[in-house]
């Protein structure tokens, strides 16, 4: 079985962003990049799942600049057997991402694709279910467990009421939420090691995929402050404050 | 007049508040249908129609509706979708998995998280993780598929009268490539997280799944519902469910009490819309002092006692 993982390009999770001067967007230039947080976890899932000798292949599979090699070398220094970058400047959103995974699918045939619950940086939460959905195959979002036995994936997911689990026909797409996994620290070695493992590039141009309908971006703002408040010295002082509020009787 | 579908989330008995919400956003954009997709469930589509701005409940009921899986739900919605100019969902776990699926069927973009409408086809979403605001637009004559975040919008209220109910017969092929298993509810009897007016909430910071007594025991002085940090949930401390934040729940209660929670910004955007925000921590420097309304410094096991004991003579 052969399983494919999206390996996005994101502003670090540590990184306070700061929005651009002409309102457009966030400043990147600089700024540490990293792969998604969800994607990392996607991929320890992949390597999990070929570790036990269930899959036989993982390949990390990446939308973005040519600096987004970065992020798959990572990918493959966790373990990835090979990466695929498509290529483009354009920041895609998650209709335009998903018909390109489903173009990769098409190629590589995998069985099983791992995708991040959502990317941090636009926190849209789409294009595993997108990607599904144009696939005409199972989703299993938000998945905090993976078994898989003769073709089935059985998955748990995180949903508001609880843990839910179904049970999805492969091929499928799973999209990894927080505790699925803890993933590896990646080793000096394997970086060494990652550098020989293929890394293809593929122009999106020379894809022939057919960009959707994009939604039209206006202006980037900061969020409304909420006004500092005070600090009290005594839990009767909070008692008080509370009341002055209006939020005890 | 502009048509929109909202999506009700419900577990069969009732109406998910989430529900109520999305409607007071619904309303705004236009003459609102709550479709209600069951395997028979009349008293959620009652309770639909009795929320103002719904104008017509649409009831779906079919044997594979019985639980909300989005493989089966989509061609359902697609296959209403073609009346509507908007097609709506609570973004909850439910929405979150259901209406992606939907916009690619329909091969349209989706907007994830609305928290205002600035126009009919404009929208402001927070990214970043509500560090940044994007203002978003619908392309002219594309269907406008969006989920609506829930903690930007009051709760419909109730209508003079209840809008018609209609059962709608469906045909769209259903996959059987997904099913349903299990769910393992933890909730109990206390409120609703996403619900509550009034909420406490701990984090590391408490220690253990032993010590979130100390947490439990305040909340049901307060009458609250209980959350938590993703690090107090990673530790095992207490279920998933109770997550508050940029990946987990996002809240908008009148009190919000965060102990042993530091404030990192995937928590704070969470509750970024609660009322007023309360504070104990034992270190004067964490960054949840920025935000709150009223900061304590202090231990929080001495201080959670003696607040419970000063709430007591309190009509809380
Ligand atoms: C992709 C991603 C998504 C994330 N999503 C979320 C999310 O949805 N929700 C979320 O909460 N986090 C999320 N996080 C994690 C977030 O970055 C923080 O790590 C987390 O919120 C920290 O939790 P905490 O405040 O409980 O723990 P800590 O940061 O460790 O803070 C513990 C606090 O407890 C205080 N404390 C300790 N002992 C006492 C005592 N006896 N009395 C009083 N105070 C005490 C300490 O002073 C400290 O401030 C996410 C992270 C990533 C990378
Ligand atoms: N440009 C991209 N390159 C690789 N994977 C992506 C890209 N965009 C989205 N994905 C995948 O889709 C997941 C969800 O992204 P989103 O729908 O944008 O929140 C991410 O965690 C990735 O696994």
């Amino acid at each position: 079985m052969k399983i494919l993982v999206g390996v996005k390009r994101v502003i670090d999770y540590n990184v306070r962003v700061q929005i651009n001067r002409e309102g457009t967007g966030v400043v990147k230039e600089g700024v540490k990049m990293s792969v998604n947080p969800f994607d990392e976890i996607a991929i320890e899932e992949a390597l999990r799942i070929r570790e036990r000798g269930d899959a036989s292949e993982v390949v990390a599979v990446g939308i973005g600049p040519s600096a987004a090699q970065q992020q798959l070398r990572t990918a493959l220094a966790m373990g990835a057997d090979r990466a695929l970058l498509v290529e483009t400047e354009d920041e895609l959103q998650p209709l335009a991402a998903a018909r390109i995974l489903q173009k990769i699918i098409e190629r590589e045939l995998p069985e099983l694709v791992i995708l991040g619950k959502q990317a941090i940086d636009d926190d849209c939460n789409q294009t595993g279910q997108m990607l599904a959905a144009l696939w005409g195959r199972p989703q299993a979002t938000f998945a905090s467990d993976l078994k898989i036995a003769d073709g089935v994936a059985t998955v748990t997911r995180e949903v508001d009421s609880g843990l839910e689990t179904i049970e999805v026909d492969l091929p499928a797409v799973v999209t990894a939420d927080l505790r699925l996994n803890e993933p590896r620290f990646v080793k000096m070695p394997d970086i060494m090691k990652a550098k020989r493992k293929p890394l293809d590039t593929l122009p999106l141009t020379e894809l022939g995929v057919e960009m959707p309908a994009a939604l039209e971006a206006g202006v980037c703002e900061p969020p409304p402050k909420r006004a500092g408040g005070v600090k009290v010295e005594s839990v009767e002082a909070l008692i008080a404050a509370l009341k002055e509020k209006g939020v005890l009787a | 007049m502009s048509s929109v579908l909202l999506v009700a989330e419900h577990d069969g008995e009732s109406l998910n508040p989430a529900t109520g919400r999305a409607l007071s956003c619904a309303a705004s954009l236009g003459e609102v249908d709550v479709v209600v997709f069951s395997s028979g469930a009349d008293a959620v589509g009652t309770e639909a129609a009795g929320l103002e701005g719904c104008t017509r409940v649409r009831h779906v009921t079919r044997p594979e509706n019985a639980h909300p899986l989005a493989a089966t739900l989509a061609p359902q919605v697609v296959e209403l979708a073609a009346d509507y100019d908007y097609v709506l969902a609570p973004s909850t776990t439910f929405g979150k998995d259901l209406l992606p699926r939907v916009a690619a069927l329909l091969c349209v973009p989706q907007v994830s998280d609305i928290m205002e409408v600035v126009d009919p086809r404009t929208f402001k979403r927070p990214i970043y993780a509500g560090d940044v605001i994007h203002t978003v637009r619908v392309p002219d004559g594309v269907k406008v598929v969006a989920t609506v975040r829930i903690a930007s919008f009051p709760a419909a209220g109730s209508a003079s009268g209840p809008a018609p109910v209609e059962t709608v017969s469906s045909s769209a092929e259903l996959p059987s490539h997904t099913r349903w298993v299990g769910l393992a509810a933890s909730g109990g009897d206390r409120p609703d997280l996403q619900s509550a007016r009034r909420v406490v909430s701990g984090g590391r910071g408490v220690g253990s799944e032993d010590n979130f007594r100390v947490i439990y025991s305040l909340a049901d002085r307060l009458d609250a519902a209980v959350g938590a940090s993703r690090a107090a949930v990673d530790a095992g401390f207490v279920p998933n469910d109770m997550q508050v934040g940029q990946t987990g729940k996002i809240i908008a209660p009148d009190l919000y009490v965060a102990v042993g929670i530091s404030g990192a910004i995937q928590h704070l955007t969470g509750i970024k819309d609660a009322g007023c925000i309360v504070a104990i921590n034992k270190d004067g420097e964490a960054p949840i002092f920025e935000v709150a309304d009223i900061g304590l410094v202090g231990d929080l096991f001495q201080i959670l006692p003696e607040l419970e004991s000063a709430l007591e003579g309190l009509d809380a």
